[in-house]
């Protein structure tokens, strides 16, 4: 009965050991494992080896246990499994897992070179295991928790079966260098895929706006310049400038970004819509004259005047400032051998709603006549063939009698018969040299004499029926035409700066300082009524007087009175245009 | 390696590719009772759609291919249509218990019919076996392994999906192939080539197998599990388990996409990175790919040790741009993509035409093939004692 009591105490020393492996391995079984340090190891190493001593003190080898119990402690043996069986059911029970397997893997692995802590150090190199197949041994018991199986051929392979740990490294977070070498090579791959799939040679685009200084310029110019700092291709920039080059429209066109050109006309933009039309004519037409010369100006305010000898090399469009551009139109120009044509959205919008009304009443009785309502400008096509056939053109006789004149009119403006933003040209058309590139269904650009009035780009070609049709003939409206202008005497702070300072405020309604403050005594006032909208309205300084007034302000107003830019501002959500001429 | 051309690309990934069979071998298709192959998929026609669908596809691309002869004394191959994974479970895994029996029983018949299996002891037969771990008949690998390739396919060329060197289940000679993946289905989700690739690393799929492994480590050997512990908060890695609509297009937007081995080392995310150019990250130890000898997968993909898993990261980002441009242009090359696929009807290049360049290229058959009269190599009693049991 002597190995019966060292068995009890290997025992003990074993659920001992047990315990301060089941502390190891439930750090390991939870998700979280970080990489043991390597006294840690020895000591487990240790403690095994200890074990195994002991182990082998008792027993001459775990395989052999079955034939080193003589036949009366056979039944012994049984019991003693039945007892340990049980034993592993309660502490499983106890600790959630198969405790079976960490008692097996201990008992059993002692010729293999693999230890548990193998996996937790990716720096032990798994080549030289000496696996046993010790699965057809112990057919009846569990599946082994250890590196047990492996191939029963002679060659040993590098992988095994069975649970491997879960490699953390101990700093599991991202790299920032790295992470930047990745962005470095996603935008290489970015730029591959756009060579390869893309544009195969996209061409400049040169972009051609007439523009003049007035209260909505800021607003339209900057619309169009960020479409075009948005396209994906080379770009030049003309704007010509009735009145002359001014810094105002410079310095707009200067946080492009881009390379502009910035030419002045000298003549101002009249009041009306048909002649402002004639005079943007002109004013592109001088644009073009920029691009077929063969100088071109480079005005950097850095670096004053590069002069270069370079024709502009690209694809034309007229990119009027209150136009709006979809990305599409750049991507589909590109297409243009010569003379293309795209369809215009016409938004022909009217300042007065009655009049909209009326208008719609009165197309809806004209209904008998199939006149085209859309509002599309463009290139018509024959169905069958796709060859270019004809021009949509805008409806305006719905409107006739009612659009505006006058550029501030509350009316309708309508389009030219055929509006230049629907064209766009190759650049070598009006180059001056070089005539065998030209076809001859264009005319010379150099001898065009706008004295004779050149209404729309087709008057610069000989044939209007070779014009291109673009956007799948027509079909795709790829920009938007519009014309909205404020009122001719309407006032804006130069630069859009208000400057100097605005002094008087007055609190606009429902804001929790105290509305009405108290007044001062020697001062009449008139009772400005307060807007509709909740803004803080801004009082100008040489109207007549608001809420609240220091009296030593006087001589500063007085001072500021002459200046040419006034500071009318009104600044409010909901007034209308009649509040507005009241206002006025 | 900095901008090679075209041609060159081509010789080295496409030549062998591009052989064309027909003339170069002769199949003979056994016509067995329909209850080893009609009835089986009648009963279930979701075999026609999961990852195990090569079988059924090979039979049918066989009886109507021009290699196919009806005489059997002209036959270089012999082809049995026996299909083995078609035993579903409600979710759709196929079970493998009856297959042993199934085969056996097959190989039985035609033994007895024809004089043909017996004259060479199968070896100029070919099956095949699209499981888990192919001819071993078991999803368990340990399991697998102690059961060992059936004993009576010893001689026969296998054609399976399972690889990995130095593995019982993969025996020498045997024609490794991708799994099935629906090619319908991948062509009706391309994006436009031109939409840029702004993920770096993408992956869907389990880490941890809660159902089957709940403490982790026998799933894929901690490998995944490494993935995620490791990387999830990397802003470079796109992996998560969900399951998302727009999975491949996603890939196609994605530079690198992980394939790492589950419970098993292959998967349909090796053909789905090929199709949409999206470069394999193979993180499978030993593993075999699809048509080894035809493919330079080494070119291709990015092979990581397991071990090297927490170190996925620097791995991939000190490829040099160049390697990956030049990985993505062969993976663009078309013949690559067709030969990852089972379309139907079959087009020149694809994976069965692949599988039959594998059969040719074996050809001519060594004498040791042809037994002499009387001689037995195989065992017809070995196995496990369930096998023997009449299916």
């Amino acid at each position: 009965m002597v190995w019966w009591e060292q068995e009890r105490k290997a025992i003990i020393e074993l659920i001992k050991l047990i315990k301060e492996g089941k502390e190891l391995k439930r750090e390991g079984g939870r998700k979280k494992k970080k990489k043991r340090s390597t006294k840690e190891d020895m000591k487990l190493s240790a403690l095994h080896q200890s074990y195994l001593n002991r182990r082998n003190n008792s027993f001459r080898s775990p395989a052999a246990l079955d034939s080193s119990v003589d036949g009366s402690g056979k039944s012994l043996a049984a019991v003693f499994w039945l007892v340990l069986h049980c034993l592993c059911c309660l502490i499983s029970l106890v600790l959630g897992f198969r405790f079976s397997r960490l008692v097996f893997f201990f008992l059993f692995s002692t010729s293999s070179t693999n230890l548990y802590s193998a996996p937790f150090r990716p720096d032990l190199p798994l080549k030289h295991l000496d696996v046993r197949t010790i699965g057809r041994n112990l057919d009846p018991s569990p599946v082994i928790g250890a590196n047990s199986t492996a191939t029963a051929a002679t060659k040993s392979s590098r992988v095994v079966v069975g649970r491997h740990g879960i490699r953390i490294r101990p700093w599991p977070h991202p790299n920032p260098a790295e992470v930047m070498k990745a962005h470095q090579i996603i935008e290489r791959v970015q730029k591959e895929q756009k060579t390869v799939f893309g544009m195969k040679s996209s061409r400049t685009v040169i972009a051609v706006t007439p523009t003049y200084v007035r209260t909505f310029q800021a607003l339209h110019l900057t619309g169009v310049m960020h479409s075009l700092m948005l396209v994906p291709y080379d770009l030049v920039w003309i704007v010509v400038e009735a009145g002359g080059a001014t810094n105002e429209t410079g310095s707009i066109i200067a946080k492009s970004g881009l390379r502009t050109i910035h030419v002045g006309f000298n003549q101002r933009m009249p009041n009306t819509w048909e002649d402002r039309g004639k005079l943007e004519v002109l004013m592109r037409l001088q644009a073009l004259r920029q691009v077929s010369k063969n100088y071109l100006f480079c005005l950097l305010e850095i670096s004053g005047i590069v002069v270069r000898e370079e024709k502009l090399d690209g694809i034309v469009m007229f990119a009027d400032d209150s136009n709006m551009h979809s990305m599409e139109l750049f991507d589909e120009i590109q297409r243009v051998k010569w003379f293309g044509a795209v369809s215009v959205g016409i938004l022909a919008h009217s300042g007065n709603a009655e009049e909209m009304v009326m208008s719609i009443e009165k197309r809806k009785e004209m209904e008998e006549e199939e006149s085209s309502s859309i509002p599309v400008q463009g290139p018509a096509c024959n169905s069958t063939t796709g060859e270019l056939i004809g021009w949509h053109v805008f409806n305006t006789l719905p409107y006739a009698g009612k659009s505006a004149v006058y550029i501030d009119d509350v009316a309708a403006v309508l389009p030219q018969k055929l509006e230049w933003s629907g064209f766009v040209l190759n650049s070598r058309l009006l180059w001056e040299e070089e005539g065998e590139s030209r076809p001859e269904w264009v005319k010379e650009f150099g001898s065009l004499n706008e004295n004779e009035g050149v209404e729309s780009p087709l008057s610069l070609l000989n044939d209007p029926s070779m014009v291109e049709p673009l956007g799948t003939c027509g079909r795709q409206v790829l920009l938007w035409w519009l014309r909205v202008e404020a009122r001719a005497d309407s006032k804006f702070p130069s630069g859009w700066i208000i400057d100097p300072p605005l002094e008087i405020t007055v609190a606009a309604k429902r804001t929790p300082w105290p509305e009405f403050l108290p007044e001062p005594p020697t001062k009449k006032r008139d009772q400005m009524p307060l807007p509709r909208g909740n803004n803080v309205v801004v009082i100008p300084k040489q109207q007549h007087p608001g809420k609240i007034r220091k009296p030593k302000r006087r001589s500063k107003r007085n001072k500021h009175e002459p200046k040419p830019t006034d500071t009318t501002l009104l600044v409010s959500s909901s007034s209308s245009s009649k509040q507005h001429q009241e206002r006025n | 390696m900095i901008g090679l051309s075209s041609s060159e690309l081509g010789g080295s990934a496409g030549d062998v590719l591009d052989d064309d069979p027909v003339g170069r071998l002769k199949v003979f298709v056994y016509e067995l009772p329909s209850k080893y192959n009609k009835k089986i998929l009648q009963k279930d026609p979701r075999c026609l759609t999961h990852m195990f669908a090569a079988e059924i596809y090979m039979q049918r691309f066989l009886l109507s291919s021009p290699v196919r002869t009806l005489n059997p004394e002209e036959a270089d191959w012999f082809y049995v249509p026996v299909y083995t994974t078609c035993d579903l479970t409600p979710n759709g895994l196929p079970l493998p218990f009856k297959s042993p029996r199934m085969m056996r029983s097959a190989i039985q018949l035609i033994a007895s019919n024809w004089p043909y299996w017996n004259r060479t002891e199968g070896a100029d037969h070919f099956f095949v076996v699209p499981h888990d771990f192919g001819a071993c008949f078991h999803y368990q690998e340990e399991k697998a392994i102690g059961r060992g390739i059936l004993p009576l396919l010893q001689r026969a060329t296998l054609v399976q999906t399972f690889g990995q060197r130095n593995h019982v289940c993969l025996k020498e000679g045997s024609i490794t192939v991708p799994p099935y993946a629906p090619p319908q289905k991948m062509q009706s989700h391309l994006i436009p080539e031109k939409t840029p690739r702004s993920i770096f690393v993408y992956f869907r799929g389990l880490f941890y197998d809660v159902g089957n492994d709940p403490e982790g480590g026998y799933y894929a050997r901690g490998a995944r599990a490494a993935v995620w512990e490791n990387f999830k908060d990397n802003p470079l890695f796109d992996i998560s388990t969900e399951h998302p609509t727009t999975y491949y297009e996603d890939m196609q937007r994605a530079i690198f996409c992980l394939c790492p081995l589950g419970w098993a080392p292959w998967s349909p995310r090796l053909v789905e990175a090929v199709i949409f150019g999206c470069i394999p990250v193979i993180i499978a130890d030993d593993i075999v790919l699809p048509f080894a000898d035809a493919i330079p997968w080494e070119d291709i993909g990015v092979f990581v040790d397991e071990k090297d898993v927490p170190y996925l990261d620097t791995i991939l980002t000190s490829i040099p741009p160049e390697v990956i441009l030049r990985k993505q242009r062969l993976l663009a090359n078309p013949s690559m993509k067709q030969a990852m696929l089972f379309p139907q009807p079959a087009q020149p290049g694809d994976a069965f035409h692949q599988v039959l360049n594998g059969l040719a290229r074996k050809l001519p058959h060594e004498r040791s093939v042809f037994l002499r009269p009387g001689e037995k190599l195989l065992n017809w009693t070995a196995g496990p004692v369930a096998d023997l049991k009449p299916w």
